[in-house]
């Protein structure tokens, strides 16, 4: 277990576990955090996972832990981790099982206040149109073909099919398509269970969420983004479900084999890597970019219906009752970038593992109205909490790989949760406050009740603070829907 | 202090997703109770009838990779069809392991797992019982 005084404070918002800390890492560990937040992050395995992690063949400069980072399996979520191409390795234990889990912000000029009264309607419209909880199949039923053309194209499928428009796509990271995608290297298995969920929102910790904007702290970045205090957003958190689940787990299991063929060795069979340009790690590589752009367009085909709910629900009760996109986040993927180490631009690949991409100003890949003031960034608080509008800074790029925070963080099991808070009484609590809920299962209710999670407005601050990111709007849920 | 069953599963506490301690005597009751405890983190709730039986032939590679392959299937049978089981006749036949499983179509599931994860999985020989510890991600 990791200590607190096996840490090297750098400065308010910056620890590091030297490399010295075990033999066998590569690289030192730089967590992102408070004094504060790190008293909790040290009750689980989340350091423990990032030195794990910092043993990767082919890593460069360091590990990075974003302040809302808590135990996964393998490697931990809130981590980031870079691996120099050609030689160095691809982990698909490092990006996920739910590839390219993301979020996607829809904006709006509705005010709260002239729609106060609809909004359990709208709550019903979204459940009803927007599949969500277990087992839960989507409107869509796509053919094997079909469902290969998404892997390929993305967002761009959708827009074809008329589930997009043009500034959709062009508001989504990478444009909702990462190039390479090979469905050839995805499983028939993986195939079936993609085909009947595009456009469901499935279970666990993913939700629609109406908010409303509840303060503005970066007036020019807000209005480019269109966003109004006191008007309604949406908030859409899910990624590629079984498509995606399917593929992970395929590939952890070949590259059990794979880690003895090229003689590497693990603290942990969940970090099974392969490197980058070697036939396995190509193959994944590819099947990975198909269930990212397969995410990609879920949370498209979800936006559409989210869409239909508001024109259903509001039509003709107020002028505009439009939604249009913000921008669209992942944050578990592996990305290509080029970043600066020890002063050279080399291409590494970017595992981000419960973080988010955040590009600062003049980064050429961000839609042109958005380059002056870096990439949005969207942090979900906890359910009933606040959720964060963020952009990119110049200083991600120095010192986190381009990344940030992309949530709350647990910081309770589910099991507690289950034990210290009953779903019904906690839907009664919510709906006290104003917050409609619509959820599959109490029990799953109570297992993300905000008890479980670390202040978001605590993480926040400590990203702003470290200049890993920059604030730009608060957001207050008013509805919830959860499978 | 009850003593404990000479096999069984508990739910053990982990931040994020779930882990889960089994124990039997033998490796196919320990795959048993493997699959006991995850249809249990999943409250997964049966119809009586009708009663079907599901055939699942892996090739062995080694018992922990088998034991993820097994559990991975049972969740592609829920997912996919909608069923579970809670009869279990398991057979290992050199590098065959063969699973008759019985069950029926789920009345419901509350909760729904994405993955079994390698994380630190271990069939463990503790004096005359298996232990092992598997992390599901959810």
């Amino acid at each position: 277990m990791v200590r607190l005084q096996d840490l090297e404070q750098i400065n308010r918002y910056e620890w590091e576990i030297p490399k010295s800390y075990r033999d066998d890492m590569r690289v030192p560990v730089r967590i992102f955090a408070t004094h504060q937040l790190l008293e909790e992050i040290k009750d689980d395995k989340s350091l423990e996972q990032a030195v794990n992690a910092a043993t990767l063949p082919g890593l460069v400069d360091r590990v990075v832990v974003m302040p809302d980072v808590h135990q996964g399996y393998g490697f931990p979520i809130g981590g980031v981790a870079a691996t120099q191409l050609p030689h160095g390795v691809i982990s698909p234990g490092a990006i996920g099982y739910d590839i390219n889990c993301g979020v996607r912000l829809l904006a709006s000029q509705i005010e709260f206040e002239a729609v106060k009264k609809d909004l359990s309607d709208l709550a019903d419209s979204l459940n009803r149109l927007c599949p969500s909880g277990v087992g839960k199949k989507g409107h869509l039923r796509l053919k094997i073909g079909e469902l290969e053309k998404v892997c390929k194209d993305g967002s761009r499928w959708t827009l074809q099919h008329g589930y997009a428009t043009e500034a959709d796509v062009r508001r989504t990271e990478e444009k909702g398509r990462l190039e390479g995608a090979d469905p050839t290297k995805i499983s028939k298995r993986a195939k079936e269970r993609g085909r009947p969920q595009l456009g469901t929102l499935g279970a666990g910790n993913h939700f629609i969420e109406i908010d409303v904007v509840d303060q503005i702290f970066h007036q020019d970045a807000a209005q480019v983004m269109g966003l109004i205090e006191g008007c309604l957003v949406v908030m859409i958190h899910c990624g590629s479900r079984g498509f995606g689940h399917q593929i992970c787990t395929d590939y952890v299991r070949e590259f059990q084999a794979a880690v003895k063929r090229y003689s590497i060795q693990l603290p942990d069979r969940e970090l099974v890597c392969a490197p980058l340009d070697s036939p396995e790690g190509q193959a994944y590589l590819g099947a990975m970019r198909g269930a990212a752009n397969y995410a990609f367009a879920n949370r498209q085909v979800l936006a559409h219906f989210a869409r239909q709910a508001f024109e259903e629900t509001l039509a003709g009760k107020v002028p505009n009752w439009h939604l249009h996109q913000v921008y669209d986040i992942a944050h578990n993927m592996g990305k290509i970038e080029t970043h600066e180490v020890n002063g050279k631009q080399i291409e590494v690949c970017v595992h981000r593992k419960g973080a988010t991409r955040a590009f600062g100003p003049g980064f050429q890949g961000l839609p042109h109205e958005y380059r002056s003031i870096g990439q949005p960034v969207l942090v979900p608080g906890s359910m009933g909490t606040a959720s964060w509008v963020l952009v990119g800074t110049p200083e991600s790029m120095k010192r986190s790989f381009g990344s940030t925070c992309h949530g709350a963080g647990r910081t309770m099991s589910r099991s507690k949760a289950k034990k210290t808070v009953w779903g019904e009484d906690l839907h009664k609590e919510l709906q006290a406050q104003g917050i409609h809920i619509r959820a599959g299962s109490m029990a799953g209710l109570a297992e993300e009740a905000p008890q479980a999670y670390k202040d978001v407005d605590a993480v926040v601050e400590t990203v702003a603070g470290a200049g890993i990111a920059r604030k730009v709007a608060r957001l207050r849920p008013v509805a919830v829907i959860k499978g | 202090m009850q003593p404990q069953s000479l096999s069984g599963y508990r739910e053990l506490p982990h931040t994020a997703d779930w882990e889960l301690e089994i124990w039997a005597p033998d490796i196919g009751t320990l795959f048993e109770q493997a699959a006991r405890g995850m249809y249990h983190l999943c409250q997964a709730k049966l119809y009586s009838h009708p009663r079907l039986t599901h055939r699942i032939e892996l090739i062995i590679i080694e018992p922990e990779i088998l034991l993820i392959d097994f559990l991975t299937e049972l969740i592609f049978l829920t997912e996919s069809e909608g069923l579970a089981f809670d009869e279990f006749n398991l057979k290992f036949e050199g590098d065959r392991f063969i699973a008759d499983v019985t069950g029926a179509k789920l009345e419901s599931l509350s909760k729904e797992i994405k993955a079994v994860t390698y994380h630190n999985i271990k069939i463990r020989e503790t004096g005359s019982e298996l232990k092992a510890n598997i992390v599901f991600d959810v």
